[in-house]
């Protein structure tokens, strides 16, 4: 058992799993609901073990309904349970609209003040193949709508971390992983909330900004290092919480560098880097050497073939390009 | 071994006047609510419940106070009857800052958690999630509370209504369906839309406790509502109760009701309205006179009109909290 206050190197998904557990212990309100979340252990494996440490009555098998589960979740938030919700897959949301955004996102606004305190953690995002409804990163439509607090974590640090203050927070919280990266490991200092709303610098650079979040920030951060190699100091700002937003530490950083490129793995027309660039200009455009240009995934659906699908989803190299032509390089 | 006594040989006389002044308090509320609308203090539509007024009294009757209730846009006379103070209900659906929702929610979306009121919807089935998850909530925590979720037959071809049913009968929870069966999906008769119109015979299949029974009779109401809760408690899972009703005025104020349905049929259920026939039943057993019936009724117009009274003089909600954001 992982003990509070230490530092192990966990998997993302270990990492997800150890703030799972321990929200559970310490909070006997926490339960865990989902489909084949308790005795398959979920689908990539993340709450596997964690029904036989809780037992079924807080860790339960879910029929396949999403919008039925959601809103029962709700329904138990209201009433004095915490209830954390895996969705199986981001695209599966879209199943559940109305409870979502109609019921959820809305109940604390219309009640005038009643708390929420839900999570419902969900993986989304391409590269596996999985084609056009198991491959989405669908954040736009959460951050269009007032009233759910949106977690998009690139690191198993901040994944642990955020995943943490989630479970803790009053108000329902949607917290995205990325299939890529539950088996991308790094250090976790169990038990250390990282706050919801603030976002870091993930590599300090002077001559362009790069803001990202979710797997793509790791493809920024190799995009980094090869314009490194061609002499280009790039800083790259994980966004990590999409709402609330933390604009001054986009901001900040383009104080310095004067150049922001946005790279997200969503769809461009509407999505997060469209809001950001309007946010941007809108406070900070006497800072701007030029346009601020995003690289996202092209606006149609994920297709199925390898080279179809690269041909769609960001990489380095193509975050890389786009930082040159913002840089006029 | 001798039929079991119906719930409602436990009631007192007190309790029998009281459900009367139910009926009568949701019939003056909603008479003042239509009021205000014609006079223009009442934005919106305004979905009237009349002709279903045994539903909410004896539902409410039946439940403890500390019960959940999720409800529909037409359910002003649960929240009444589960004890959600009239006042700041009357205020929150004229928009006021006294309201139960400081305004925000409005006749759509009345919340009042102490109440066990987790919410009316604007979304046909769209709270009878909600009841589902309150009556998980209440087991796991061992709270013995039953959830009750109140929906018309128009929600039943919903999905979420479907995965409610089966997820509240395999995990065996303490909630009670209560469909009104008042014939009409808003404008459209129920067997133009479901094949099967029997919806409990429809629902058994789900592996629920099922009953259909006269939603006009507020004593029949109570019986089968006290029933349900009795057996959600003892564990024995979910009940799906189908109420045979009716609605005598349109979908909202501005429908008269008569473009989809026939006068005679409207006249024929009026003449079987909860308040007259209950109120005839009273005085034939002698458990009050006319005068009685008076004075419960003078009772329930001076409650309305001391909650409106309460509601119009409260001001408008304050702007700055609001727009300071949606998070606690």
């Amino acid at each position: 058992m992982s003990v509070a206050g230490t530092l192990e190197t966990l998997t993302f998904g270990q990492a997800v799993k150890a703030a799972i557990a321990e929200e559970m212990r310490r909070d006997e309100r926490v339960v865990l609901l989902g489909e084949d979340v308790a005795h398959h252990g979920g689908m990539f494996q993340v709450t596997k073990g964690l029904i036989d440490e809780f037992g079924d009555e807080r860790v339960l098998d879910t029929p396949i309904s999403e919008s039925g589960f959601i809103g029962m979740a709700l329904g138990a938030a209201l009433t004095g349970l915490r209830p954390v919700v895996e969705l199986m897959f981001f695209d599966f949301s879209l199943v559940a609209m109305d409870q979502l955004f109609n019921q959820l996102a809305k109940t604390t606004a219309m009640s005038g003040g009643l708390p929420v305190p839900l999570v419902i953690r969900t993986q989304g995002g391409g590269y596996k193949g999985a084609a056009a409804q198991h491959s989405q990163m669908l954040e736009a439509l959460f951050l269009h709508m007032p009233g759910l607090k949106v977690v998009a974590p690139s690191s198993p640090a901040d994944a642990h971390g955020l995943l943490l203050s989630a479970i803790r927070d009053d108000n329902p919280v949607f917290f995205i992983e990325h299939k890529q990266l539950y088996a991308a490991s790094g250090p976790v200092a169990l038990g250390a909330e990282q706050p919801i709303g603030k976002a870091h610098v993930a590599r300090e650079g002077s001559d362009v900004t790069i803001a990202s979040y979710s797997y793509t920030l790791q493809q920024a951060l190799q995009a980094a290092d090869l314009l490194a190699a061609d002499g280009v100091e790039a800083e790259v700002v994980d966004i990590r919480t999409l709402n609330p937003l933390d604009l001054d530490a986009v901001g900040a950083s383009l104080c310095k560098t004067h150049h922001l490129v946005i790279a997200h793995e969503a769809h461009a027309r509407c999505g997060f880097g469209a809001d950001l660039a309007a946010q941007v200009q809108e406070k900070y455009f006497d800072e701007l050497d030029a346009p601020v240009l995003r690289l996202c995934a092209a606006d149609v659906p994920v297709p199925f073939a390898k080279n179809l699908e690269d041909a769609v989803l960001p990489s380095p190299d193509k975050i890389k390009s786009r930082v040159l032509e913002c840089l006029g390089k | 071994m001798p039929p079991a006594k119906k719930p409602r040989s436990q009631l007192t006389r007190d309790d029998l006047l009281g459900l009367y002044r139910q009926i009568v308090l949701m019939m003056r509320f909603e008479e003042r609510l239509l009021a205000e609308s014609q006079a223009g203090n009442l934005r919106g539509s305004l979905h009237l419940a009349k002709g279903q007024e045994a539903l909410p009294a004896g539902a409410g009757k039946a439940l403890r106070p500390d019960d959940y209730l999720t409800m529909t846009y037409r359910g002003h006379g649960y929240a009444l009857a589960k004890g959600v103070d009239l006042g700041r209900m009357a205020a929150e659906i004229l928009g006021r800052r006294d309201g139960l929702c400081g305004g925000q929610g409005g006749k759509m979306h009345l919340f009042d958690p102490a109440h066990g009121l987790l919410g009316a919807n604007g979304i046909v089935a769209g709270g009878i999630p909600t009841a589902v998850g309150a009556a998980w909530s209440s087991q796991h925590q061992g709270l013995g509370r039953v959830a009750l979720t109140v929906f018309g037959d128009g929600a039943v071809n919903q999905g979420v209504a479907m995965e409610s049913f089966n997820m509240a009968a395999v995990w065996k929870l303490p909630v009670i369906f209560l469909c009104e069966n008042n014939l009409y999906a808003e404008m459209t008769p129920l067997g133009r839309s479901t094949a099967e119109t029997d919806l409990a015979h429809r629902f058994a299949g789900f592996g629920m406790t099922t009953a259909t029974f006269d939603g006009n009779d507020v004593l029949e109401v109570y019986d089968q509502v006290a029933l349900a809760a009795a057996a959600c408690r003892a564990g024995k899972g979910p009940v799906f109760l189908q109420a045979m009703t009716y609605r005598t005025c349109g979908h909202y104020q501005l429908d008269p009701g008569l473009g989809y349905r026939t006068k005679e049929e409207v006249a024929e259920w009026e003449a079987k309205s909860p308040a007259h026939r209950y109120a005839g039943w009273l005085t034939k057993e002698k458990h009050t006179d006319k005068a009685g019936l008076a004075k419960l009724e003078s009772e329930a117009l001076a409650a309305v009109d001391q909650a409106f009274s309460f509601a119009l003089a409260s001001p408008e909600p304050p702007v700055d909290k609001m727009l300071a954001g949606v998070f606690v």
